[in-house]
């Protein structure tokens, strides 16, 4: 028979730690994995929440790879990702490096940056799209046509509304990714840059051969972080286009905004869960591939 | 001492008493709607009204917010969680029914003849199999809001009364700056607003076409009268250019701001603007088409009996929907929320029918059309596309209404066939 006082000390360690380990083990299996395993069961039945469920096998993908909206999806969804990743980076690290150099006002400056991360999505997204407005209420478009020049179609345009949408959600994450960048940069011990010096290389060559090589760890995790942002974006989307979710004409929508038109207007779903199964399937591709790559070999 | 004892003695009497009434009003029946602060209100006052008539029944009203209404219900009534009676969107109903989540009203208490002959007609939709599903309390319909100080400004004498006047009316109320930018709209339009119904029921069929079969499963606008009818929508901004598609971002919020001379919108708008300061408004009836027909687009809320309700709550339930479907509850419902009676009896008195604001929306229910959607949002989303086919992509209107019309129709396919 089992009695706690008849263990050893070395087995009431692990009895306790699993007592303690219960608890998230519990909540993730009923809070994540059976939901994320109910929507796979989902993706291949018929159900419009109120009626019963009923099994239609493939239907759902076979409907899903049939739809040229959902390809136009899958194709901003990407965009989103190949553009908003790299371009955020590559500002974020522009602004780390030199901002770690700056001396006067460097916390108030950091804290500048930092803002944009602390505001709530929707509002931001709400205010830059009044300043994409046509005249007379859009700020940017009201400074153009004081100066003579004709207006933009930031957001009522297929080609120019998503890198209008997709400006905001880049400078919303840049506090973020300029923090942890610069805690990466001031990882470096100092020795490198100083023994570099003494041999008299060039700044250039310093970025390239000692900076950029040490922040690898740094690197890897804000790309796969910003990726999954990126391929997630939701809040900036739905708000600078509500009138017409994903609008003009779907060149605006990603993957997660039309799971949530499917399942919250459509109530299908079936089609929805499906949907978010692909989601699923491309991030952990995403990834599994970026962290392959950038890799210590 | 004696007043202490004389108080507890009191105070059991009283809840004795209390507990008393409460036994022998042994149902109690729950009633479900959204959160808008006039509705809940007429409602608490229609629930006062006939608790007193029926001292027996207790009616509990819970709800929630609009953003959430249509999920929680979705979830809570399957579950049998649900209300009694619950009041739901009439496009959300053929589910509901499908689903055997509502019960068919008892044609003793409601006749279909008598439903027939007393409600405005677009009520019939709610009708199947010989009995009807649900009732309306109050209805909506479409009408020409006008800034009156624009027209003043502008010269103008009335509200127009046809398509024709009215593009002349928007002509003389628009305004440009000197880069030829508009600044002021003469009317305003978008189909993401209340324009994909004007459209649909009311530009297609003044136009000599129909938007759908009479059991709308079938898309009907596909033809030269809806591209006549998609024409003159969109001339008004291509030809005439008395508007800008999305003017300042929301049709309503341009008229509110006094940036738009006219606009088109449903009565739930009164309110809004009632409370807009230095907005002076009217209303007009929509106006007609080139051979004078007229037509409008109607929606409602409903209220059906949930097949939770059983036994004495049924009884209890079906009394309830007497009521709140009675002369006397949609007065009330019109004169505390502001939405129209869904009977010709309540609708069509003088003092109804002739009122400045509510006149035209009402004098609107005796043409118009309800249309049965699938899946409205989608079904919007098809007439969205169709005008920025054309106006962002330069694509011709025949193809673009073609494309829209077939859109629309795997829509209700998909609907319909499953």
């Amino acid at each position: 028979m089992f009695r706690y006082s008849n263990l050893t000390v070395a087995q009431k360690q692990v009895v306790w730690a699993w007592g303690f380990l219960a608890l998230p083990i519990l909540f993730y299996v009923v809070i994540r994995f059976y939901p994320t395993f109910g929507a796979m069961v989902l993706s291949f039945q018929d159900w419009n929440l109120l009626g019963d469920k009923s099994w239609t096998g493939f239907d759902n993908y076979a409907k899903l790879f049939a739809d040229p909206v959902f390809w136009k999806v899958f194709g901003n969804t990407f965009l989103y990702l190949g553009i908003g990743t790299p371009v955020s980076l590559v500002i974020s690290f522009f602004i780390a490096y030199h901002l770690d150099k700056v001396r006067f006002m460097h916390g108030f400056l950091r804290a500048l940056y930092f803002l944009p991360f602390l505001t709530s999505a929707v509002a931001m997204a709400w205010v830059w799209r009044w300043f994409y407005q046509p005249v007379p209420i859009g700020l940017f478009n009201n400074f153009l046509a004081s100066a003579g020049i004709p207006q933009f179609p930031f957001l009522n345009s297929t080609t120019w509304a998503l890198p209008s949408i997709l400006a905001p959600a880049v400078w919303a994450g840049l506090g973020f990714q300029i923090i942890i960048f610069m805690a990466g940069l001031r990882a470096i011990p100092q020795s490198y840059y100083e023994a570099a010096r003494i041999d008299g290389v060039s700044n250039w060559t310093i970025l390239w051969e000692i900076t950029l090589p040490l922040l690898k760890p740094t690197l890897v995790f804000l790309v796969v972080f910003s990726s999954i942002g990126f391929l997630r974006i939701f809040d900036h989307v739905f708000n600078m286009t509500t009138n017409n979710p994903g609008g003009p004409l779907n060149s605006t929508k990603p993957l997660v905004l039309m799971i949530y038109d499917t399942a919250f207007n459509s109530f299908d779903m079936g089609y929805a869960a499906a949907q978010t199964v692909v989601l699923f399937l491309v991030l952990l591709t995403v990834s599994l591939v970026q962290l392959r790559i950038m890799r210590d070999r | 001492m004696s007043n202490l004892k004389n108080l507890a003695l009191s105070a059991t009497v009283s809840a004795t008493a209390l507990m008393a009434a409460g036994s022998a009003s042994a149902v109690e029946i729950e009633y479900w709607q959204y959160f808008f602060e006039a509705r809940v209100t007429a409602m608490e006052q229609l629930i006062e009204n006939f608790e007193a008539a029926n001292p027996d029944i207790t009616v509990k009203m819970t709800h929630f917010p609009y953003a959430d209404y249509r999920t929680k219900v979705a979830a809570a009534v399957p579950a049998g969680e649900g209300p009694d009676v619950v009041q739901l969107f009439y496009g959300w109903l053929n589910d509901y029914m499908d689903a055997e989540l509502i019960q068919p009203l008892p044609t003793d208490v409601f006749p279909p003849a008598r439903i027939e002959a007393e409600f405005f007609p677009m009520v019939g939709a709610m009708e199947r199999d010989g009995a009807y599903m649900a009732l309306p309390t109050a209805v909506r319909s479409l009408a020409l809001f006008y800034n009156e100080r624009l027209f003043e400004e502008a010269g103008i004498d009335g509200p127009p009364e046809t398509l024709d006047e009215l593009v002349e009316t928007a002509k003389a109320l628009t305004k440009r700056d000197g880069a030829g930018n508009v600044t002021q709209v003469g009317l305003t339009t978008g189909m993401t607003g209340q324009d994909h119904h004007w459209f649909r029921e009311v530009l297609t069929r003044q136009h000599g076409s129909t938007p759908y079969t009479d059991d709308y499963q079938t898309v009907t606008y596909n033809d030269e009268g809806g591209l006549a009818a998609l024409n003159f929508y969109t001339g008004l901004q291509s030809e005439h250019g008395v508007t800008v598609t999305g003017f300042m971002d929301e049709a309503q919020a341009a008229f509110k701001a006094g940036r738009a001379g006219m606009h088109i919108d449903g009565s739930f708008r009164i309110g809004a603007l009632n409370n807009t300061r230095g907005l002076k408004w009217g209303v007009a009836e929509l106006p007609a088409g080139p051979t004078g027909i007229r037509s409008n687009y109607s929606s409602y809320w409903v209220n059906a009996i949930t097949t939770k309700a059983e036994g004495e709550r049924y009884e209890a339930a079906v009394k309830f929907m007497d009521y709140i479907t009675s002369d006397e509850a949609m007065q009330i419902w019109l004169d505390t929320v502001g939405e129209l009676p869904a009977k010709p009896s309540v609708g069509m008195t003088e003092a109804n029918a002739n009122d400045p604001v509510f006149g035209p929306f009402i004098r609107g229910l005796e043409y118009a059309h309800t249309t049965i959607f699938a899946d409205e949002s989608a079904q919007r989303g098809a007439l969205v596309d169709m005008v920025q086919r054309i106006e962002l992509e330069g694509q011709d209107p025949a193809e673009s209404l073609a494309t829209a019309a077939a859109a629309d129709q795997a829509i209700l396919d998909a609907y319909y066939n499953r």
